[in-house]
C-alpha cells in the first residue's frame, strides 16, 4: 500500500505504508542521524509528537526489547525509514521493530530516499508534516504545548540512598533516574506543574529533565521552577537546560532544524576538552541572552557555536543542552552526573556544620 | 628554515602490509607538507606512489634498518622523525631506533603515539597487565616462550587455543590448535617468527561477534570514533580475511556504546596520539565481551573506515601528530565543520577480501587467524544486499565448484559466503546455516534475500519480467549482466528494457553527516534505490580513469602509481578527471585525487553510466592494469570514448597469431611458438618442439596457469588443468637466455625509451618475481636491437601510449617474448629512477598530441636493483620456487653507484658468508659450496645461525626442503643467478644512501 510523508509547503514523498494508517498522522518532521538506537529515540519524550526520519537506512535490525525504551510509550507520531527489517536479530529482542510500531497503532513509512527528505528538511527548516495515503492533505495548526502531555501524572520516588534528588519532570527518560540511581541517589519525579507541592528544604539536589517542544511552553511556571532552582543545586538537561536559562532572565531561540544525533562535538571551556554528545533538540539558548544574567557559557558546539551548557557565577546551577545520560549515543559525557554529585555532597556536607 | 621530518613508509607488499600503508604514508607526507614542515619520506617500495617525487621533498628507497635509517638521519637532519603510517613495520624501526638510544643521539623527536604507548599496545604482558588495571576483559591468556608451557595452557582452559605471536604482522606465525600436536607445531613455527620470540595463547572465542572501532585521539585527551565495523565472519577468522561490514548491524545502541566506551578508555590509557584500532569479541547472547587487541597507529581498518565515512584518518592522524588539536582542524568534506565528530552513515558498507588462491590452487584455503589475502574491495550502497552484490562484482574471481558445502560452513576457506549462496539455492533454512557457521541470522537474511530474488528472476524471461522485480532486482544491486543470466537474455536486451522502464542510476555522496551539514565532496557511489544529487561536473574536457581494483599478486600498488600519476597529467593538461576503482586502500580512491570518485564496482554497466551522466570526453583503460585494459574492447563496442589506441590494435598486439605475423612481417626476431585452440591441437603442435616447453593460456595476470612441462605427460595434465575460457594457448619452446625489459611511450611514430631493465634470473622465471638492474649496461649492439625492434612495433601499429615489451636475449640477438600494450609493473621503477615520468608522457601523446622525439635522454648517475617479496609467511605450505607463474606480493628497490652496492643495500638483512659461513646450506650444483656449512640439512635448519639456504632442485625432497626452511624463516634461493648475485654483493659495506632524483625539466616542461 503507497503512503505519503506530506510536507507544510506541499512537497511529498511516496513510499510504503504500514499496515495500520487509519486517520493521517501529523508532527513536526525531524531527522535523526545515529545510527543505532531508534527504540530509544521513538520512546523518548523529548521526541513527543514528532514525525522522525532515520537517515540510517537499516533501521530495526536487532529488533525491539525490553530494557532499552526511555518510557513506557511510543512518544513520536509518525516513523519515516529507508526500510525496516522484517525480522529482529538479537537475543534480547521480543518483536520486530515493524510489528512494535504497528501494536502500537504508530504509522511508519518506508521505500522512501530519506535522505532526500533530510536534505528538504536541512534546507527548508524543521516543519509540520503529515503521513497520510494521499498527495494532499490539511495541516492543523500546531500550538500544543507537549511537556503539559509528556510530564508524569505523579509524583513518584525511585531508588535507595541517603542523598534526596527532585526530578522536576519535563518528559524524563528512564536513563536520567538510572544514571542518578546508579550513583546511589533516592529520586523523586515531580512533575513542573506541582512543584509547588513538594517542599524545597527536603532535597539534596534538584535536576530538571528533557522534554519536548518549546521551552516557553513553561513561561507561567517559571518564578516557581527559579524558586526550587535557587534552593539547592541544580543540573539541567536539555529542556531543563533551557528552562534554567529562561528562569534566569535569558531567551531561548528556535535552530532551523536542530540537533539530533550521537556525534556532535561539545567543548568544555573549562578543561578545554572535547566529547561527543547524544543530542535531540529545536531550541537553544541564545548566546546574546546571557549578557544581563548571572549565567555563564560552559559549553559550546564545536560545529555551529551554540551554546550546549551553563553554569551560575554564584550558585551551584549546572545545566546542558546535550544529554549526559546518552542512550541513545556515546557516554562521554557521564562524568556531568559525577560532578553535578560531587557539588551535592559538598553542599549536604556544609548543612552538617552550619 | 622549515622543520624536516623523516617519515618511515611500510616497504614492499606483502600480505598483511599491503597499498592501505601507500595511501596512510601519502596522506601523512603531503599533510606534513601541508602545515609547512619538509618531508623526507624513507620507503624501498618504488611501485608506490607515496615514493612519487611530488609527494615528499626527499625519497629514499633505502632498506628499512637501524643502520640505513641512521645513514639518512645524518645526511637530511630531521627533527622529527613519523612512524605510525608505516605499518608494523614502520613501528617496530621506532622502537628500535628508540631503544638504541638513536633519536636521542641525533635528536629526533619521535612524533605522536610514544615508543612506550606503543610497546604496551603491542607486548602481550605489559598489554594484559593494562587491560587488567583498567577492568577490561581480556580472553583468558598467557605469554609462552616454550611449547611445555603453552600445553600446559591449553590443558587448564581447554582445546582450542589460538596462538599469536608478538610483534609481527598480519597475524604471520599465528594459528588455532584443536590438539596437542597442532599446537605443538604451532608454537614452534610461532616462537621463531617472533622478533621477541614470545607467544600469546588464548583461550578461543571463536562465534563471538567481532567488532572493531576506528580511535582517533589527540594531545587534549579529545578522542572520537571515527567508524565502527562489524565482522560478517564471527571471532575466529582473521578480520583481514573477514567480510566486514560498517557500521556495526546488529549491536544493539548500547552494545554499540559500550564497546565505544571501551575503546576510547583503552586508547586514552595508553596515551595514543593519532590513531588506534582495537578489536573486541562480543557474545551474541550477552553483554559479555573480550578486548581482542589494539593497533596503535593507522591500518588497513583506518584506511577502510577512512573510505567508509569519507574522514581522512591518516592526514588527521598526522597533524595530530604535529600537535594540532582536533577541534581546530576542519573537516575536509563539509569544508566548515570540524574535525573533532564522529561521522554518521546513510548507507552500507561491505569490504570483501581477495585471496591469491587463484594464483596458488595448491594452497591451504582455510582461514584462520593468520591473514590471507593480498587486497580488498569495498562497495556502498542504501541497501546491504546491493553491497554485497557490487562487493563480489568487484573482486573480478571466478569461483570454482563447491564440492562439501557443508565442510565449508564449519571449516571456513574463502568459499564459505559463496558455499552459503548455495546452500541456499538448494534449499537450506537460514537457521541451519547459523548453527554451522554462527554467522549472524541478519547477515544470513540479507544473503537469502539476494538468493530468493534469483529465483524470482529465473521464473521470468525477459519479455515477461514485471517492471517491480525488475526495481526490486536493480534495488538489490544486481548488474545487468547478472538479471540477463537469470532471465536468459542478453546484457544489451535488459539495459534496453531497464531505460524504457526509466530505472536509471542515481549517485549520491559520502558526506560523514548522513546530510545533516551542505558537503563540498565528490566523492560519490551509485544506486537504485532514490534520487539522484550529483549534479555533472562543470568542465570543458573530462576524463574517465578506470583503476585496477584489489591488490592481487600479479597486479599490485603499481597500477594504482599509474592510475594517480594519470589523473595528475590530465589536470595539469587542463582536464577534469573522474576515478573510477572499487579498491579501499589505495591513493586513488582518496577523494581528493581525482576532481571526483567514483566508488563502484569496474564494469562496463557502471563506466556506461557514468560516461553517460558526466557526459565524458575519454575514458583510460591503460592506467589500471589488465583489469581496465580488459574492458577496453566492450567499452569500444558500448560505443564509449576510448583513450589511446584502438581495440584492434590492442588485439592485434595480445593477439598471439596476429602478432607473430606482424613480428615476421617486420623481421623483428621472436621466439618461435604457436596459438592452439584446443588441447588436442596443443598436443599436436608440441610434437613440432623439444622438450621443455612452455605453456601460457591466454587472458591471464602475472602468468597465472603459466606452466614449463618436461615432457607430454606434463603437458597433457597442464592442459587439463587449464581452463575453457583461458584458450588459445601458446606453446613456446623454452629457451635459455637473459631477459631485457623496456617501458616505451610511442607517439605514433618515434618512442621514447628511458632506459633498458636486464632481469639477474634467467628467462622462464616471471618478471614479476625477478631480481632485475634498471639502468641495465647492456652492449652497445644489443641496446641498438631493442630499440630498433621497438622502434618498428610501434611505427607499424602508430602506438601512441604507454606500452612494456619484453625481450630474451640470447648471445648476439634478442628476440620479443610478449609485448604489454599498457602502464606495466615496472613503469614506476622506471620513471622513478630516470627522472622521467612515463605516465605523464604517455597521457601527453594520448591526451595532448605531444610527440617525444625531442625528449632528451639523460643519464643516470647510479643503478637500481629491483627485488620481488614473497609473503611465505601467509602461504608456507607453498613451494615458492621461481618459476613462470607469479608468486610474488610486492617488490623493493634500492640504489647503488653500482649493481654490486645496490645489491648490497637489497641483501642487507642477511649475513655476510665469507665470516658466517654456517648460515648457509647449499642444495645445487651450480653454486660455489665454498660459502656453506658442513653440517647436514636436519641439523644445520635447527641451528640458530640457519638464514640462507640455496634449492634449486626440483622433486619432492627438494620441495620439501624448501618449505621447511620458509617455515623456520630462512631465505631461500631457488635460483643460482639469484644466489650469485647476493654472494658479489659482500665486498659492498657502509653504502651512503642515495635519494631518488627530482623529475627532469625535459618532461615535466614540455
Amino acid at each position: 500500500m503507497k503512503g505519503y510523508l506530506l510536507l507544510q509547503d506541499g512537497q511529498w514523498f511516496e513510499g510504503e505504508a504500514s499496515e495500520q494508517w487509519k486517520t493521517p498522522a501529523q508532527g513536526e518532521i525531524v531527522f535523526f542521524t545515529g545510527m543505532t538506537g531508534y527504540q530509544e529515540v521513538l520512546t523518548d519524550p523529548s521526541y513527543k509528537d514528532q514525525i522522525v526520519v532515520f537517515t540510517y537506512p537499516l533501521i530495526g535490525n536487532y529488533g525491539v526489547n525490553e530494557r532499552d525504551s526511555e518510557s513506557s510509550n511510543i512518544q513520536v507520531s509518525g516513523v519515516v525509514m529507508f526500510h525496516c527489517a522484517d525480522a529482529a536479530s538479537h537475543y534480547e529482542s521480543t518483536s520486530s521493530l515493524g510489528a512494535y510500531l504497528e501494536k502500537n497503532g504508530v504509522p511508519f513509512l518506508t521505500g522512501v530516499d530519506t535522505r532526500q527528505i533530510t536534505k528538504t528538511i536541512r534546507t527548508d527548516g524543521s516543519k509540520q508534516a503529515l503521513l497520510t495515503q494521499q498527495k494532499t492533505g490539511v495541516l492543523q495548526t500546531s500550538d500544543k504545548k507537549q511537556i503539559f502531555e509528556t510530564q508524569s501524572e505523579q509524583i513518584a520516588t525511585f531508588g535507595e540512598g541517603s542523598m534526596h534528588i527532585l526530578l522536576i519532570d519535563f518528559g524524563w527518560k528512564k536513563s536520567i533516574v538510572s544514571s542518578l540511581i546508579a550513583r546511589g541517589m533516592k529520586v523523586t519525579v515531580v512533575p513542573f506543574t506541582k512543584v509547588d507541592q513538594v517542599s524545597k528544604q527536603s532535597f539534596d539536589g534538584v535536576v530538571l529533565s528533557n522534554g519536548p517542544g518549546d521551552p516557553k511552553d513553561s513561561l507561567s511556571l517559571l518564578p516557581e521552577l527559579k524558586k526550587q532552582i535557587e534552593s539547592s543545586p541544580t543540573f539541567g538537561i536539555c529542556m531543563g537546560h533551557q528552562v534554567i536559562a529562561l528562569a534566569f532572565g535569558a531567551n531561548t531561540k528556535k535552530l532551523p532544524f536542530g540537533h539530533r544525533g550521537a556525534n556532535h562535538p561539545v567543548k568544555d571551556r573549562q578543561t578545554g576538552k572535547v566529547f561527543m554528545s547524544s543530542q535531540n533538540h529545536s531550541y537553544v539558548v541564545d548566546e546574546t541572552s546571557l549578557e544581563q544574567t548571572p549565567l555563564e557559557t560552559r559549553f559550546y558546539n564545536v560545529n555551529d557555536g551554540s551554546v550546549e551548557g551553563l553554569t551560575h557565577k554564584d550558585k551551584p546551577v549546572l545545566s546542558v543542552q546535550f544529554h549526559p545520560e546518552a542512550h541513545p549515543g556515546p557516554a562521554d559525557a557521564e562524568w556531568l552526573f559525577d560532578e553535578f554529585l560531587t557539588i551535592v555532597r559538598n553542599k549536604k556536607g556544609e548543612k552538617v556544620y552550619v | 628554515m622549515s622543520k624536516t621530518v623523516l617519515v618511515i613508509g611500510s616497504g614492499p607488499i606483502v600480505i598483511g602490509q599491503a597499498a592501505e600503508f601507500d595511501y596512510s604514508g601519502t596522506q601523512g607526507c603531503l599533510a606534513v607538507r601541508e602545515e609547512g614542515y619538509k618531508a623526507v619520506l624513507v620507503n624501498p617500495n618504488p611501485a608506490t606512489i607515496m615514493t612519487d617525487y611530488t609527494i615528499a621533498d626527499a625519497v629514499y628507497c633505502e632498506p628499512l634498518t637501524v643502520q640505513s635509517i641512521i645513514a639518512i638521519i645524518e645526511k637530511e637532519k630531521p627533527d622529527a622523525l613519523l612512524a605510525g603510517l608505516g605499518g608494523q613495520t614502520a613501528l617496530n624501526l621506532a622502537v628500535e631506533l628508540e631503544k638504541e638510544g638513536v633519536l636521542e643521539r641525533y635528536q629526533v623527536e619521535l612524533l605522536g603515539t610514544s615508543v612506550a604507548s606503543i610497546q604496551q599496545g603491542e607486548d602481550r604482558e605489559l598489554f594484559r597487565e593494562l587491560m587488567e588495571s583498567l577492568g577490561q576483559p581480556i580472553s583468558e591468556s598467557q605469554v609462552v616462550s616454550k611449547v611445555e608451557e603453552a600445553i600446559e595452557f591449553a590443558t587448564k582452559v581447554g582445546f582450542p587455543v589460538i596462538s599469536r605471536p608478538a610483534y609481527t604482522l598480519g597475524g604471520r606465525g599465528g594459528g588455532i590448535a584443536s590438539d596437542p600436536e597442532s599446537l605443538k607445531e604451532l608454537i614452534e613455527n610461532g616462537l621463531k617468527a617472533s622478533p621477541i620470540q614470545q607467544v600469546i595463547m588464548e583461550k578461543s572465542i571463536a562465534g563471538f561477534k567481532e567488532v572493531e572501532y576506528e580511535i582517533m585521539r589527540d594531545q587534549n585527551g579529545t578522542c572520537i570514533s571515527v567508524c565502527n565495523m562489524e565482522n560478517f565472519d564471527p571471532v575466529g577468522v582473521h578480520t583481514g580475511d573477514s567480510i566486514v561490514v560498517a557500521p556495526s548491524q546488529t549491536l544493539t545502541d548500547t552494545e554499540y556504546q559500550m564497546l565505544r566506551t571501551a575503546a576510547c578508555t583503552i586508547v586514552s590509557a595508553l596515551d595514543v596520539i593519532g590513531g588506534c584500532n582495537v578489536q573486541f569479541a562480543l557474545d551474541p547472547y550477552s553483554k559479555d565481551y573480550y578486548v581482542i587487541e589494539v593497533n596503535p597507529r593507522v591500518s588497513r581498518s583506518s584506511a577502510l573506515a577512512s573510505k567508509a565515512t569519507g574522514y581522512p584518518i591518516a592526514k588527521m592522524a598526522t597533524k595530530i601528530a604535529l600537535g594540532y588539536p582536533l577541534d581546530e582542524l576542519i573537516n575536509p568534506l563539509t569544508g566548515d565543520t570540524y574535525a573533532s565528530f564522529e561521522p554518521a552513515l546513510d548507507y552500507v558498507v561491505v569490504k570483501f577480501p581477495r585471496w591469491p588462491f587463484d594464483k596458488f590452487p595448491e594452497a591451504d584455503r582455510t582461514l584462520g587467524t593468520k591473514m590471507k589475502a593480498t587486497g580488498e574491495v569495498m562497495a556502498i550502497d542504501r541497501t546491504l544486499e546491493a553491497a554485497f552484490q557490487k562487493a563480489i562484482q568487484s573482486i573480478d574471481t571466478a569461483v570454482p565448484f563447491i564440492e562439501d558445502i557443508e565442510k565449508e560452513m564449519t571449516a571456513p576457506t574463502d568459499l564459505r559466503f559463496f558455499a552459503i549462496l548455495q546452500a541456499m539455492r538448494l534449499q537450506a533454512s537460514v537457521d541451519w546455516i547459523h548453527e554451522k557457521t554462527q554467522i549472524d541470522r541478519f547477515f544470513l537474511q540479507s544473503l537469502k534475500q539476494m538468493v530468493d530474488l534469483e529465483s524470482k528472476l529465473q521464473a521470468h524471461t525477459i519479455s515477461s519480467l514485471p517492471h517491480s522485480l525488475l526495481k526490486t532486482a536493480k534495488w538489490f544491486g544486481f548488474s545487468d549482466q547478472q538479471i540477463a543470466q537469470h532471465t536468459k537474455a542478453s546484457e544489451a536486451e535488459v539495459r534496453g528494457l531497464r531505460e524504457r522502464s526509466h530505472i536509471v542510476p542515481s549517485y549520491k555522496m559520502v558526506d560523514t553527516c548522513a546530510a545533516e551539514f551542505e558537503a563540498q565532496t565528490n566523492y560519490v557511489y551509485r544506486t537504485y534505490a532514490g534520487v539522484n544529487e550529483i549534479e555533472p561536473l562543470q568542465a570543458e574536457k573530462k576524463a574517465l580513469i578506470i583503476g585496477s581494483g584489489p591488490i592481487r599478486i600479479g597486479q599490485g600498488v603499481e597500477f594504482d602509481y599509474s592510475a594517480v600519476k594519470a589523473i595528475d597529467s590530465l589536470k595539469a593538461l587542463g582536464w577534469t578527471t573522474i576515478m573510477l576503482n572499487n579498491n579501499p586502500e589505495t591513493v586513488s580512491t582518496d577523494y581528493e585525487t581525482a576532481d571526483r570518485l567514483y566508488f563502484e564496482p569496474i564494469t562496463t554497466e557502471v563506466i556506461a553510466g557514468i560516461v553517460e551522466h558526466e557526459s565524458v570526453d575519454l575514458v583510460f583503460t591503460a592506467f589500471g592494469g589488465q583489469t581496465a585494459i580488459n574492458l577496453a574492447e566492450d567499452l569500444e563496442h558500448a560505443g564509449l570514448p576510448v583513450a589511446g589506441v584502438s581495440t584492434d590494435v590492442l588485439d592485434a598486439l595480445e593477439d598471439r597469431d596476429r602478432f607473430y605475423e606482424a613480428l615476421d612481417q617486420l623481421q623483428v626476431p621472436r621466439v618461435a611458438g604457436q596459438t592452439c585452440y584446443s588441447q588436442q591441437e596443443a598436443l599436436q603442435v608440441a610434437d613440432q618442439y623439444e622438450y621443455p616447453l612452455l605453456c601460457r593460456p591466454s587472458y591471464v595476470i602475472g602468468g597465472q596457469g603459466i606452466m614449463k612441462v618436461q615432457n607430454k605427460q606434463e603437458l597433457k595434465e597442464a592442459l587439463a588443468k587449464t581452463n575453457k575460457r583461458h584458450y588459445p594457448v601458446i606453446l613456446d619452446p623454452f629457451v635459455v637466455g637473459k631477459e631485457i625489459e623496456i617501458d616505451l611511450v610511442g607517439d605514433g611514430k618515434d618512442v621514447f625509451i628511458p632506459g633498458m631493465m636486464e632481469h639477474i634470473e634467467p628467462a622462464g622465471v616471471h618478471s614479476g618475481d625477478s631480481m632485475s638492474v634498471f639502468p641495465a649496461s647492456l652492449p652497445q649492439a644489443i641496446k641498438e636491437k631493442v630499440r630498433h625492434y621497438s622502434q618498428q612495433i610501434v611505427e607499424y601499429f602508430t602506438y601512441k601510449g604507454i606500452m612494456n615489451i619484453q625481450f630474451l636475449w640470447q648471445e648476439e640477438e634478442v628476440f620479443v617474448l610478449e609485448v604489454n600494450p599498457r602502464a606495466s609493473r615496472t613503469v614506476p621503477i622506471v620513471s622513478k629512477v630516470s627522472g622521467h615520468s612515463l605516465v605523464d608522457l604517455a597521457v601527453r601523446v594520448m591526451a595532448d598530441s605531444q610527440d617525444v622525439k625531442q625528449i632528451p635522454f639523460v643519464e643516470m648517475p647510479y643503478v637500481a636493483v629491483k627485488y620481488p617479496l614473497f609473503s611465505s609467511h601467509a602461504m608456507p605450505e607453498l613451494d615458492h620456487i621461481l618459476g613462470a607463474n607469479m608468486k610474488s606480493t610486492g617488490e623493493g628497490m634500492c640504489l647503488g653507484h653500482s649493481v654490486g652496492e645496490a645489491l648490497a643495500k637489497v641483501f642487507s638483512h642477511l649475513p655476510d658468508l665469507r665470516q658466517e659461513p654456517e648460515a648457509c646450506f647449499i642444495d645445487s650444483d651450480d653454486v660455489d659450496e665454498s660459502l656453506a656449512t658442513s653440517l647436514s640439512f636436519d641439523e644445520w635448519v635447527q641451528t640458530k645461525e640457519a638464514a640462507v639456504y640455496v634449492n634449486d632442485k626440483s622433486g619432492e625432497v627438494a620441495k620439501g626442503r624448501r618449505i621447511q626452511a620458509l617455515k623456520y624463516g630462512i631465505s631461500v634461493f631457488s635460483e643460482p643467478s639469484t644466489f650469485k648475485a647476493y654472494v658479489d654483493s659482500f665486498p659492498y659495506k657502509n653504502t651512503e644512501p642515495i635519494a631518488l632524483p627530482k623529475m627532469n625539466q625535459g618532461v615535466q616542461s614540455i
